[in-house]
């Protein structure tokens, strides 16, 4: 017997009444959201900082950090952070690079491999000048600005300007929250991150639409239910799906952050908190917020072409 | 929506069957690819250089150093062409990218201006070939008979592509003597060219490689005073002190006497008396006739063998040197001397070239990561197969199966589209793993649904295939689009991988849900006619 047959066809909770808390509770996250970033800030990585990344291996069973940064700190080379990077064997050497010039910091990278030597061998190395990480910052600004603009539109053509408008705060919440996390636990934000954080968008998007087309089928159905109750029937019928969903691409990210290696690790992370995120909002924020949008009946038109019944459709 | 034609289940096969067919070779070993017929699809996904290992370097022409060296070479310009005329002034001097000068008799005026002018071309654009009507200098008269020759921004921007233009050659020519693989070598942007070799073994060497100007030109040292002496006081106007080995400064004369353009070719070698590693060269016809005369002309003095403006060797000139051929000594290593060669042989660079970005990956954390990609992807597979089996039971075999289509097909796409794997690439393979199914759970709660609603099973199914769609359009639609902005601007790295095989996947979870599933359905359906629903 399949599990799903356990789970209640059409269960009854009380999504709208909720709203109560869970609006309160997802403004007091985006406030602190907001207060991390200007107190902590980011983790910014060298894609938009500038600067230089080392991933080295000793050829011993550990890595010594306490020599090593004593060799590297004689070298001069300004704000240099060791850390140890998925196995002792690993380091991770960063090179914070705020205001030289792109030949300098060559001269680093190149200082640095020499000083590592036969002791270590150089797995990664990543340096991004100055003028490079000025235009990644804008770019990436760009892509999410974008990213944001096309969805709208993409939404105000095919529903209602309330879903479009809903689908946007919704995404603009899970972005903050994501980016939250970034924040509270210093991960290294860079260019990687950019695309986690359009992934978590485009995630969110698709849980919310889902939820959505039963909304805006449902208003088209019963004209007569009053909204918050209709709203509550669709989130409901859509639950499992939301749910099933929601656990096999949680059962992903999960993999990805314990198998999928160091140098993902982050990503993962935000992935995973952004999937646990974006399907509490498009349950939680996406659905009720419509109610303050004033969505009505007579504001959702029918469908083009086959313009379905009031009631029931016939058995076909 | 259940009836499928004939015509239609044979498409969705073929699809399917095309599609495995353009996978295999990544799962089947090299030697037994090697052995299969040529009409077989035989191409891999092209591993990203963050898989494969390698590096990837952002060159950027230095704009600076470029208007400053042709600001430099118009004032000499101005100064020859004031001689021909005979047209007195004074106070020449570069202020930026300016020439500016005073006339000494106003009525000169016209003349100089008329003089001048004609030192400026058209700028042409390369891309046709036509004047754009600009020119590359722009003269003006100030007020109490001054001058001034500028560079246009025009023909300095003409001037960086086609220094980038050249400079691809040269670089290409470069890493062709690595004897690497298929290193890929592309102009980015207006002042940019982005280079990336698979696989290198010595990316320093790479970059020392990339990052030398090489131009090499033969002077004579000026013997008039000291380079100390020089250094505390004014070196005369036609010399500059340069630095050599060591530490040591060399006063070595402006004036080129033969240049590197007229190389012919240079190999690393050994001295036979001293077994210190050389770099012999040849020099052509018109070269060898300046080498000589210049040798003949300074016998007993010492020449300066400069290299980007530093002094490799300064040796004495013992006998004049007719043969057109010879060899530089400079206390090099091997290596030094190898590079040295394949510098000169590939010819110096229209402009100094820096380093703006590199990424390079060691082979190791390559092999590394597509190992941790493999064990995630697998992972993943795992649970996501449990979890469809217990909630979906048979459905859920219909899901899975569908989802190794996806993954299969993802894999094809990917190798006939030669588009490149990145290791956040993979990490959007394992993504989708999870999304994948999404489709797939969007109708079956559609077909649990209509069947609540009191429909027979085969009704319910159908019904709940057709509302799907418009669900499953609007939700992929708009991570689709989130996701082709993450291509358009992901530049050239790793994002855009993911953002390839993210967009692969969306595409293919919606073609294998649609099609797939539905026909799998369809056959179940027909054969066991079911009465009710086993979810």
């Amino acid at each position: 017997m399949p599990l799903i047959r356990y789970i209640p066809a059409q269960p009854k909770i009380a999504f709208m009444k909720l709203r109560h808390f869970t609006f309160p509770l997802s403004a007091a996250m985006s406030v602190l959201a907001m207060v991390l970033f200007l107190a902590v800030g980011f983790n910014l990585g060298i894609d938009f900082r500038g600067g230089t990344l080392i991933e080295a291996q000793a050829s011993q069973a550990t890595a010594d950090l306490g020599a090593l940064r004593e060799h590297l700190t004689d070298l001069d080379l300004g704000d240099v952070q060791i850390q140890e990077f998925g196995s002792p064997r690993d380091v991770l050497i960063r090179l914070g690079q705020a205001g030289t010039s792109d030949e300098e910091q060559q001269k680093i990278v190149s200082d640095v491999r020499g000083a590592l030597g036969q002791d270590y061998s150089i797995r990664r190395v990543e340096s991004v000048g100055p003028s490079v990480s000025g235009e990644l910052v804008r770019q990436s600004i760009l892509a999410l600005v974008l990213g944001a603009v096309a969805v709208l539109a993409y939404l105000w053509f095919r529903f209602e300007w309330q879903f479009a408008v809903g689908a946007l705060v919704t995404t603009l919440h899970d972005i903050f929250v994501t980016l939250m996390i970034y924040s509270a636990f210093g991960i290294d934000f860079n260019l990687t991150s950019i695309a986690a954080i359009l992934t978590i968008m485009g995630y969110s998007l698709n849980d919310t639409v889902v939820i959505y087309d039963r909304i805006r089928e449902m208003v088209r159905r019963y004209k007569k239910m009053p909204l918050p109750e209709l709203l509550d029937v669709a989130v409901n019928a859509t639950l499992s799906r939301t749910l099933i969903v929601s656990t096999t691409t949680f059962f992903s990210t999960l993999a990805l952050y314990f198998f999928g290696g160091e140098v993902l690790r982050g990503f993962s992370l935000a992935m995973t908190v952004g999937v646990l995120i974006g399907t509490y909002s498009s349950i939680f924020v996406a659905a009720p917020i419509l109610i303050h949008l004033g969505l009505r009946a007579s504001t959702v038109a029918a469908p083009e072409g086959a313009a379905k019944p009031g009631s029931k459709p016939a058995e076909a | 929506m259940l009836h499928f034609s004939r015509l239609k289940t044979a498409a969705i096969l073929i699809a399917t069957a095309i599609g495995i067919l353009f996978a295999l070779p990544n799962v089947l070993p090299q030697s037994v690819l090697q052995h299969l017929p040529a009409w077989l699809a035989s191409s891999r996904v092209t591993l990203g250089l963050d898989l494969q290992g390698g590096s990837h370097i952002l060159l950027e022409v230095d704009g600076a150093a470029l208007r400053k060296e042709r600001t430099e070479q118009v004032r000499d310009e101005v100064r020859n062409v004031l001689r021909e005329q005979k047209i007195g002034y004074s106070n020449l001097a570069i202020r930026d990218t300016t020439v500016s000068l005073r006339l000494r008799n106003p009525d000169d005026r016209d003349k100089a201006l008329t003089a001048l002018r004609a030192l400026a071309n058209p700028v042409t654009n390369t891309l046709f070939g036509n004047s754009t009507g600009e020119k590359d200098l722009a003269v003006t008269a100030g007020d109490d008979d001054t001058l001034a020759v500028s560079l246009t921004e025009a023909g300095v921007n003409a001037r960086v592509r086609s220094a980038v233009d050249q400079s691809i050659e040269i670089i290409r020519r470069r890493i062709d003597q690595l004897g690497t693989v298929e290193p890929n070598i592309q102009r980015q942007g207006a002042d940019r060219i982005l280079v990336q070799v698979p696989g290198l073994q010595d990316p320093q060497r790479l970059k020392t490689l990339l990052g030398q100007t090489a131009k090499l030109t033969f002077r004579m040292v000026d013997m008039s005073m000291s380079p100390e002496q020089a250094l505390q006081g004014r070196p005369p106007p036609e010399s500059e002190v340069l630095e050599g080995p060591n530490g040591a400064h060399y006063l070595v004369e402006r004036q080129v006497r033969v240049s590197g353009e007229d190389l012919v070719d240079a190999q690393p070698g050994f001295d036979p008396n001293s077994r210190e590693p050389v770099v012999s060269f040849r020099f052509n016809n018109n070269g060898a006739k300046r080498f000589a005369a210049t040798t003949q002309e300074a016998v007993g003095r010492p020449f300066a063998i400069v290299l980007d403006n530093k002094v490799i060797s300064a040796p004495v000139i013992r006998e004049p040197i007719l043969g057109g051929s010879g060899q530089i000594s400079g206390s090099f290593t091997v290596q030094e001397a190898n590079d040295l060669a394949i510098l000169l042989r590939a010819g110096a660079l229209p402009a100094p070239l820096k380093v703006v970005e590199e990424r390079t990956v060691g082979p190791s954390l390559g092999a590394d990561s597509i190992e941790a990609g493999k064990v995630a992807a697998y992972v993943a597979t795992g649970l996501v197969a449990v979890f469809m089996l217990a909630f979906y039971g048979l459905f859920g075999v219909f899901a899975l199966v569908a989802l190794a289509v996806h993954v299969t097909l993802m894999f094809a796409l990917q190798s006939v589209l030669g588009a490149t794997l990145t290791l956040p690439g993979i990490a959007g393979i394992v993504l989708t793993i999870g999304m994948a199914v999404d489709s797939n759970v969007v109708i079956f709660e559609r077909i649990r649904d209509e069947e609540r609603e009191g429909r027979s099973a085969i009704s319910s199914i159908d019904k709940g295939f057709s509302n799907a769609l418009g669900t499953i359009l609007d939700a992929n639609i708009t991570s689709l689009a989130t996701a082709i902005i993450l291509f358009l601007l992901g530049g050239s790295g790793p994002v855009r991988g993911f953002a390839v095989t993210y967009i692969l996947g969306l595409l293919t979870t919606m073609f294998t849900a649609y099609t797939l599933t539905r026909l799998m359905i369809a056959w179940w359906v027909k054969w066991r006619r079911p009465a009710t629903l086993p979810i």
